[in-house]
């Protein structure tokens, strides 16, 4: 297996350092980094010097790709790419446009975004498995279809509606939590219930749907028409047999998007006021911060990757069938 | 010790319980009683060093923390300039191509400011300051002693010093570093003598260590600046602008001691963040003791600061020294402000309709809630606002926004008649008036110059207006009309939007950044206005960075832009038109490129004067020279609005002033009650919710029950 996991982050090698380019083409080549400087530098009073200056101090002043005026190993490395975008391959994420050390943001911001991923995707996946496990209980009955309905509606609001209408309903009318703000400590839980709650409601339609259809595949299979024919009960089939298998892609499902959780929501953390990545990259992105964006979106590459491997890790571990070659 | 998370889970519901602490209140409960202003901000600042930050946003906390040497008089209107940490206004002297003071105005070559500060001035408590055996302790840390250091408040060590005059010298040297972008630089290196070779000394300096470089500042001085003594130093002009003693009233030119300079330059500290940049270090009435601009800024009461007197209406400066008419010093009469972080304005606006921000202005989207048009047209509060106690301000913004022409473009720019008359026809048939009452509810005024009102060489539009596009009927300004708009288009030679050369239809282009809704409706309704006079409008929309370009190429042919003052002076609107400042030719900031060497001179005559009724009669000229040429079509000048509850004191509108948080006071016990009184949770939804959750529980477990016993295999 330790050999099947090193192959598995050698081939990302190359998936990094395509996403890297390809992010790399999109910032460098739309925007020159003289545009960078100006942005930074504001509107008023701008001068030339003030840019070439800018530039120079960020490293933004070398070629794109390869520098002619030096020597050996330098033409490589004395060029923007390196500078920028290879760096990230030792997590040397370097300094934000505005001046900041990135990785000590990084650091500083994921506890937060964590701090409602994590509880989202607990209870999320605890209710949507109950829900899906009830509707399969009363599978091809009104119950059921009513249910799908709901789900169907419920997946087809905007994300948004469910925000601003959660703050109206239980912060303003019935005043119950703060509509947004965050806090160290304990303090941090009244801040947290209402993202939360959102976010599990937000979630229960495709979640509860999608685990409908796995225990809809499974309780098809012939060892539950065995189970069913030897007489054992509706429920003691679906919870003791059909839920344990469905199990295995719903927990592969889960991990992939563990190490992903770190990286926030992007709506959620800018309407709550939440200082985590999602609302980290969505200042960056509107602050036109290049470095961070570059080091956000490396930084989701390489998570969603190592969320792959652990994917293909668990399957071993859930399924003793399956050997890692 | 074992953490037992059920306990913790009843004693979180026992103690929410017990709280007097509103539950939807968004602060801790320890901070009940407390004398504390609670405000938001909306977008994040990305400078607080007085070298680089150039935005309202910024200055919202810098000027609160910095203090240069002069300030705005809070109260008085027109703007008055006095003295901060100066102890009196500057005296001027003014010199020959010598450098020796003359009385000759004929054969004054150099303006010498002489500026003196108060003794006994104190700097914020600061690791930086601190000394132990005569040696600066953290001025040469290692990894080892920065283990547990995370932010500036985890320096266990701080000491403070009196503010001298070195360290206001120490700053215009930090303007001239090459490596602090200020944005200020170009400006100061046409004014101040010997800046330029400053600058570029410390650009050639062979190391760019920043020791070695501060160790240089420290040693090497500005050829036209000079300490004179502890509290008394001066400052020699190439030529004379009277304007430079507003540059004096603005963060940029305030205190930096060197020792704060150094501390901050350790590469250590910067990879943890610390920074001058993030952590300011002030004599003003606060310091900042949170800065964490993604969630909530903290500014403290400076215990060191020397306490102020509230101004007054009759205060008056006597031989260039402050006369006071309060005695008691009381300023800051707050404590601590706390300004949290609100991106979006919806939840912005609930927390302080709720009580929990002391004040907030009024977006588009909330205008109809907060404000209502009386019979006669007058702006009011709205009953659900007034019974709250909320008090609304109102405030003409000291801004202009207009549309410009590109003066270099074939089609609309150039000085030719045809041209001319063809920029008159557009400005007749754009209605500001109309574009006021859509796009910003009614808050804002018809511009009749660059000059918004309350700076010297405002046109009213009753006494003095723009006799271009409007005539006086009956006392009351009237705009010409688009008949008239369109005869001037026949004179250009475009009689029906067909042009007489070509007998083709006139065709022009507007440049536009931004996507958003907003900016497509502005569209239309700016193609439907050039459609009164036949002109067929082609808007191209692009980012920030390509219109930047578009513009300093020249590329553009029409544009929207705007200009918010630096200083209340008319010399920093009419500069905008100025030939020298051209966009394509010196990179400065006319975008239009208008070149007129009429308007030129008179600016030059203008720009040194005092105001008076010769420089008012100068500026109407060149205000008319303008006003016909119609580089601008003239927009209009913003109204501010902004609203803050009873229970906050001494708000005046004074737009110029940043350091007003400092007359700001609270109520607290009426902030409380009221609190209190709005905030009441309602469980009433939430025990029903309950209820049909146990209900709808109990079913399902019936059905499943029931079903079970069935036996209905599929």
């Amino acid at each position: 297996m330790i050999n099947y996991v090193i192959k598995r982050f050698l081939y990302a090698i190359p998936i990094l350092i395509g996403v890297n380019l390809l992010t790399f083409t999109l910032f460098f080549v739309v925007n020159s980094p003289e545009e960078v400087a100006r942005l930074h530098l504001g509107n008023k009073r701008v001068t030339q010097e003030q840019i070439i200056s800018w530039n120079e101090q960020r490293g933004y002043n070398y070629p794109l790709f390869i520098n002619q005026s030096e020597q050996g190993i330098n033409v490589i490395k004395k060029t923007i790419f390196y500078e920028k975008s290879l760096k990230l391959f030792y997590f040397e994420f370097g300094i934000s446009d505005s001046g900041r050390d990135i990785k000590y943001d990084i650091k500083q911001r994921m506890w937060p975004s964590l701090a409602i991923a994590l509880p989202s995707l607990l209870v999320g996946l605890m209710l949507n498995i109950t829900f899906a496990l009830f509707f399969v209980f009363f599978r091809s009955t009104r119950v059921d279809y009513i249910g799908v309905i709901i789900c169907v509606a419920l997946m087809s609001i905007s994300s948004l509606f469910y925000i601003i209408g959660g703050q109206y309903l239980i912060s303003k009318l019935l005043q119950l939590v703060p509509i947004s703000g965050y806090s160290q400590g304990y303090e941090a839980i009244k801040f947290l219930v209402l993202p939360v709650l959102i976010s599990v409601i937000y979630g229960i339609g495709s979640g509860t749907r999608w685990y409908r259809s796995l225990f809809l595949e499974e309780i098809e299979k012939d060892y539950v028409k065995t189970a069913k024919s030897k007489g054992l009960s509706e429920a003691s089939v679906l919870f003791k047999h059909v839920f344990k298998n469905a199990l295995i892609p719903i927990l592969t499902g889960v991990v992939v998007i563990l190490p992903l959780l770190f990286l926030g929501s992007l709506i959620v953390e800018s309407f709550f006021g939440i200082p985590g990545l999602g609302s980290y990259t969505i200042d960056a992105i509107q602050s036109q911060d290049f470095a961070i964006v570059r080091a956000m979106v490396f930084l989701g590459t390489v998570l969603y990757i190592i969320g792959l491997i652990l994917t293909d890790i668990s399957y071993t571990l859930v399924d003793p069938r399956v050997r890692l070659k | 010790m074992s953490i037992n998370f059920k306990n913790i889970f009843f004693l979180s519901i026992f103690l929410i319980g017990c709280s007097d602490n509103p539950l939807n209140s968004p602060y801790s409960e320890n901070t009940t009683g407390e004398n504390i202003l609670y405000s938001s901000f909306q977008e994040r600042p990305k400078h607080l060093d007085p070298v680089r930050s150039y935005s309202s946003n910024e200055y919202a906390f810098l000027a609160q923390i910095y203090e240069p040497l002069f300030q705005y008089h809070y109260l008085k209107k027109p703007y008055e300039l006095i003295p901060l940490t100066a102890s009196k206004l500057p005296d001027i002297k003014y010199l020959n191509n010598e450098l020796k003071i003359t009385k000759n105005y004929n054969e004054v070559q150099y303006t010498k400011y002489i500026l003196n500060i108060k003794k006994g001035i104190l700097y914020q408590n600061h690791p930086a300051f601190y000394k132990e055996n005569g040696n600066y302790y953290y001025h040469a840390l290692s990894n080892k002693d920065l283990a547990n250091i995370n932010t500036l408040k985890d320096f266990k060590k701080e000491s403070t010093r009196e503010l001298i005059a070195d360290d206001y010298i120490y700053q215009i040297k930090r303007l001239a570093d090459n490596s602090n972008h200020s944005p200020i630089a170009g400006v100061m290196q046409e004014y101040i003598l010997g800046f330029n070779e400053y600058k570029e000394k410390l650009s050639n300096l062979e190391n760019q260590n920043s020791k070695d470089k501060i160790d240089f500042m420290k040693v090497n001085q500005i050829s036209g600046i000079k300490k004179i003594d502890n509290y008394t130093f001066s400052i020699i002009l190439k030529k004379q602008y009277p304007q430079f003693v507003y540059w004096l009233a603005m963060p940029f030119f305030s205190p930096m001691p060197w020792e704060a300079d150094l501390f901050y330059n350790q590469k250590i500290l910067k990879n943890k963040n610390i920074t001058l940049n993030w952590y300011p270090i002030g004599t003003g009435p606060f310091k900042l003791t949170e800065n964490n601009p993604n969630l909530r800024m903290v500014l403290k009461k400076n215990e060191n600061f020397r306490g102020e007197v509230y101004p007054s209406l009759k205060d008056k400066i006597e031989n260039k020294k402050l006369i006071s008419i309060n005695k008691e010093k009381v300023i800051p009469f707050i404590d601590k402000a706390i300004f949290s972080l609100e991106k979006e304005q919806i939840p912005r606006w609930n927390k302080f309709l709720q009580g929990y921000y002391d004040n907030s202005g009024i977006a588009s989207d909330n205008y109809d809630q907060a404000v209502s048009l009386d019979s006669s047209g007058d702006i009011s509060l709205t009953e659900e606002l007034e019974s709250k106690g909320i008090h609304l301000s109102m405030a003409t913004a000291a801004s202009t926004y207009y549309i410009g022409f590109n003066m270099l473009d074939n089609t609309v720019g150039g000085n030719s008649v045809r041209s001319k008359y063809l920029r008159q026809a557009i400005s007749l048939a754009i209605d500001y008036e109309e574009y006021i009452s859509i796009f910003t509810n009614g808050r804002g005024i018809v511009a009749q110059s660059p000059i918004p009102p309350g700076i010297f060489g405002y046109q009213d539009g009753i006494k003095k207006y723009n006799q271009t596009l409007f005539n006086m009927n009956n006392q009351r300004l009237v705009k010409k009309t688009i008949r008239d708009a369109k005869l001037l288009m026949k004179k250009a030679g475009y009689e029906n939007g067909i042009d007489i050369n070509t007998g083709k239809p006139l065709v022009l282009y507007f440049e536009a950044t931004g996507a958003g809704a907003d900016t497509y409706s502005f569209l239309n309704w700016l193609r439907k206005q050039f459609k009164k006079i036949d002109i067929q409008l082609v808007t191209r929309v692009t980012d920030y960075n390509r219109f930047q370009e578009k513009m300093i190429n020249g590329t553009g042919q029409i544009f929207q832009w705007g200009w918010n003052a630096d200083y209340p002076d008319p010399e920093n609107f009419l500069f905008l038109l100025y030939s020298k400042n051209g966009k394509v030719n010196y990179s400065g900031e006319n975008a239009a490129n208008y070149n007129s060497e009429a308007f030129d001179e008179l600016f030059i005559k203008m720009k040194n004067m005092k105001n008076s009724p010769r420089r008012e009669k100068i500026i109407d000229k060149m205000l008319s020279i303008i006003q016909e040429d119609c580089p601008w079509i003239w927009g209009f000048h913003p109204k501010s609005f902004s609203l803050s509850h009873g229970w906050v004191q001494n708000v005046e509108s004074n737009l110029m002033a940043n350091n007003t948080l400092k007359y700001k006071k609270i109520s607290i016990k009426e902030r409380e009650g009221n609190i209190k009184i709005w905030n009441k949770a309602n469980f009433t939804l939430l025990y029903v919710l309950l209820f049909l959750f146990i209900s709808l529980i109990v079913s399902v477990f019936i059905m499943i029950k029931k079903k079970d016993k069935e036996k209905a295999y599929d």
